[in-house]
């Protein structure tokens, strides 16, 4: 096969394979030009209004949120040096493993009107309904909250593993030339960080758009408490199409914004040089506010919510610790595994494809298989059961006329349908990640292989897997916990008699034993906690992992 | 990652993907909105009595039906349970149920608790009463639905968002008893009397009428047996000072719903599906409802549990429940018109 040839090959099968991932969204989108006459004029007359309202400041508060708790804990924990840094370092990340509903329902255990918090304040002062102010924690700014606690380390995690891979060099120039740590941070460190705080930010705000646990829990009506009213209750497939193509205006607003900020300036390392980080010292009051700073942070973002769901779980073990629980463990483990690496294979081909051969129909391509991660997953859901039914049921229907046999339903209801439909929801994350390590890269260690007689397939284990070794295993870990956190599209898609533990702590507590649903949500926190250290590893050591490509080139030189 | 290793991975992904068939002997596969705690024992009890397997999906009303819908004449399910009448009615709307003729059904079930056609059948009553705060209202001031608009209880009632099923129904009963207009302007007088945005479930109404937020709460009273039994204290203190009062009693009755049950038009194992069916009919199945779920038994004169029993009889609404399937559209942009969060 001539050169040509299988770049061209390659090429369409990373077109092919986004868009058969893009799929499910297209299938719902086309419900978009199906009539839906008088039920949109209703949604416009009462409460689109809401939606788009609610959507956006849920949307700006939480990219305030988590902007300013990323990028400071990522700051402090890289460059300064303070008491506890090298905990706070991995246990910033592990409010990840808290699934935002879940962390939703133990607050609202705690603070509601009816809770413990309010109820001994009003044991103390004699109070009644009325008489005291408290922040209702079921509003707007609860979900803000809410969200933003669970939601900061995917800023922290990315601009974390942005400033580590500074070289250090850049921030030395700057330090000589008599800049103090803070200017260095806003004149340097910050905008050269910021394609990467970027990244994680844009996933924050996809999963905020695609919230549905939280939001609903708190009464907040956004885009996508909207689109399941408007299926469901009104009964109109196409007017929550027409919701979901609005929710996709955001999606793709935050893109272009996300391309944009690219596209002004690439940075790439400016020197494979690496040298120990010399950290700022902080002492006294500084280094106090540092620690207390992130301790806060991880305290309502973790410690608090976990020990709630620990005390629930105590409370209730007897009855629901059994052989059964453990099947649903396993089940849950797995699912999430084999997705994670299959997203994580697909993201390389992708981002690779694209770098290579950088024409506008593949970058399309690939930002089209990443929309599904700001859709809900019960519409992706949807979307991923009508062409496999109809697959399925074409097939069948053929072979019983014309062979007499049934093949009956070989996709639906699988664990295929399950684990695509994870795919096309959580590629965007491996995707994101793996893009932004790439595009640290200087293509002029690209242009090094080559001129070494590298082929693309060599270039890409002896350069570029090395170098990428953290956003690879970053991405890796990402979509495992997203995929143990799932929810409705496991719930809609998943075979007979298979139950996993976010489906168990879903049907709890939306039957409002919160108590009983404990054991499993917290399963999910410990099973998520584990990823969450080995990556926060990672990302300290990704920096020894460059000297070992220099090596590797150099041992070609020789 | 080395190839080897991913070939692996893909093995396993692939193996997964085509489980080893379940025997074709005795079974019935259930699509199930109730969720797998509220189902299971029940229908191992079922497996017990029959040898007949019973394989389980749970998952969403809605979800299921779209999902039954998509799959055809190929659907694996051979019944579909839901916990209230409004999505009996979808599905048999949607046309992925088929009639059933039971003599044991006609005769159990009454006839307000069955769909006309026979394509579904209610299993257990849910009641949704007003509740109130023993000592800080007179149950003698409390009469009906309707008077829940009044003005004297502005800032009084605790009651969760118009997108919950339950309260869709409410208002489709409501359409039916006085008309789209009178019901319209109750909703609007209802929302002034809410004494917060709707939030939360219906355990949490119930919360936040003991905590003295609101003095009265709507809430279906399974919720309320639920906290009863709980194993936490703190919801057992908050249901100790709930009472419940049943409206409507001089004239159409309380409000009530079903879970029910429907025979798939894709069944392939239609006799053991209508065979599950009788027996949640059973007095086994009746009493178990009542003692473990806290609901009414659907079937006349089972007696109800100890619980369900203190709070009194009451006379039930007899509106046929596919009305309120049959409203439910009106009812849902009627609550959005009355800013009915």
């Amino acid at each position: 096969m001539s050169k040509n040839q299988s770049s061209s090959l390659y090429r369409n099968a990373v077109i092919l394979t986004a868009l058969l991932l893009a799929l499910p969204v297209i299938v719902v989108l086309t419900f978009v030009f199906v009539p839906s006459g008088e039920v949109w004029a209703h949604l416009a007359s009462t409460v689109l209004d809401d939606y788009i309202q609610h959507s956006l400041l849920l949307m700006l508060g939480v990219s305030i949120g988590t902007l300013l708790l990323g990028v400071s804990t990522a700051w402090l924990t890289t460059m300064c040096q303070f008491p506890g840094r090298s905990v706070f370092e991995w246990a910033l990340l592990l409010p990840m493993a808290m699934p935002a509903y879940i962390i939703a329902y133990t607050y609202t255990g705690m603070l509601d009107f009816s809770g413990p918090v309010q109820t001994a304040i009003r044991d103390l002062t004699g109070w009644g309904y009325g008489d005291y102010w408290f922040p209702q924690i079921r509003s707007l700014g609860g979900a803000i909250v809410m969200l933003t606690l669970v939601l900061y380390p995917y800023v922290y995690l990315l601009s974390r593993a942005a400033f580590l891979n500074q070289s250090i060099c850049v921030l030395d120039v700057s330090r000589t030339l008599g800049n103090g740590p803070w200017r260095t941070f806003y004149k340097v460190a910050l905008p050269l960080a910021r394609p990467a705080i970027i990244a994680g930010l844009s996933l924050v705000l996809m999963e905020t758009l695609a919230d549905f646990g939280t939001v609903q829990y708190f009464g907040v009506s956004t885009f996508t408490t909207g689109i399941f009213r408007t299926w469901f209750g009104l009964g109109s497939a196409a007017a929550a199409a027409q919701l979901a193509a609005g929710l996709m205006v955001f999606v793709f607003a935050l893109i272009i914004l996300e391309r944009l900020s690219r596209r002004q300036a690439r940075y790439h390392h400016t020197s494979r040089r690496h040298q120990d980080l010399r950290r700022y010292i902080l002492q006294g009051n500084r280094a106090m506010g540092a620690f207390g700073l992130c301790l806060l942070i991880l305290l309502f973002g973790f410690l608090l919510p976990a020990t709630q769901l620990a005390s629930w779980t105590w409370q209730v073990a007897g009855s629901i610790l059994n052989a059964q629980f453990l099947d649903m463990l396993l089940n849950s483990l797995q699912l999430a595994a084999i997705a994670a690496m299959l997203a994580l294979l697909i993201a390389l081909a992708m981002a690779y494809g694209q770098r290579l051969y950088p024409s506008r129909s593949v970058r399309f391509a690939v930002r089209l298989a990443g929309m599904g991660y700001a859709v809900p997953g019960a519409v992706i859901a949807v979307g991923v059961m009508i062409p496999f039914a109809w697959l399925d049921n074409t097939l069948d229907s053929w072979l019983r006329d014309n062979w007499s046999i049934s093949s009956g339903l070989l996709l639906s209801g699988t664990l295929v349908a399950v684990t695509f439909a994870y795919l096309c929801r959580f590629l965007a994350v491996a995707l994101q990640t793996v893009e932004s390590g790439l595009g640290k890269i200087t293509p002029a260690m690209d242009e090094v292989g080559r001129s070494l007689g590298y082929q693309p397939m060599q270039a890409l284990k002896k350069i570029h897997v090395p170098l990428l070794q953290g956003s690879l295993l970053t991405a890796l870990l990402l979509v495992f916990v997203d995929v143990l956190k799932e929810l409705p599209a496991t719930l809609i898609l998943r075979p007979f008699n298979f139950n996993t533990l976010a489906v168990r702590a879903y049907e709890l507590a939306s039957d409002e034993r919160l108590a009983e649903a404990a054991p499993a949500a917290l399963a999910i926190v410990v099973a998520g906690i584990i990823p969450v250290i080995l990556l926060s590893r990672t990302i300290t050591r990704s920096r020894r992992i460059a000297n070992h490509v220099d090596a590797n080139l150099r041992e070609t030189d020789a | 990652m080395r190839p080897t290793r991913l070939l692996a991975c893909l093995g396993l992904s692939l193996s997964l993907a085509f489980p080893v068939a379940a025997s074709a002997a005795e079974e019935v596969n259930l699509y199930s909105a109730r969720i797998e705690s509220l189902i299971k024992p029940i229908l191992d009890r079922f497996t017990e009595q029959t040898g007949i397997n019973v394989n389980l999906v749970t998952g969403n009303a809605d979800q299921l039906i779209s999902r039954l819908k998509t799959e055809g004449r190929n659907s694996p399910a051979d019944m579909l349970i839901t916990t209230d009448a409004g999505r009996l009615h979808r599905a048999k709307e949607a046309g992925v149920v088929q009639p059933v003729s039971s003599d044991i059904l006609a005769e159990r079930i009454p006839e307000a608790y069955r769909d006309p056609d026979n394509q579904w059948f209610g299993l257990s009553l849910r009641a949704r009463p007003i509740m109130y705060v023993e000592g800080e209202v007179d149950p003698a001031e409390l009469s009906t639905y309707e008077d829940l608009a009044d003005p004297k209880w502005q800032k009084q009632i605790c009651i969760r968002s118009s997108s919950n099923i339950y309260n869709q129904s409410l208002v489709a009963s409501l359409i039916e008893a006085n008309g789209p207009e009178a019901t319209e302007s109750w909703a609007k007088g209802l929302v002034n009397n809410m004494a917060r945005p709707p939030q939360g479930g219906d355990r949490d109404q119930i919360k936040a009428a003991a905590a003295g937020q609101c003095k009265l709460a709507v809430a279906n009273t399974y919720y309320l047996a639920g906290m009863m039994n709980s194993t936490d204290v703190s919801e057992q203190e908050a249901a100790s000072k709930i009472r419940v009062f049943w409206p409507n009693q001089a004239d159409r009755g309380t409000h009530v719903n079903v879970s029910g049950a429907a025979i798939t038009k894709a069944a392939q194992n239609r006799d053991n599906a209508i065979k599950l069916l009788e027996f949640l009919t059973s007095d086994e199945a009746q009493h178990w409802y009542a003692e473990v779920n806290g609901e009414y038994p659907v079937v006349a004169d089972i007696e109800s549990s100890e619980l369900l029993q203190q709070w009194g009889n009451f006379k039930a609404d007899d509106l046929n429940m596919s009305v309120l399937g049959e409203n439910n559209a009106d009812a849902v942009k009627l609550m959005d018109r009355a800013g009915w969060q």
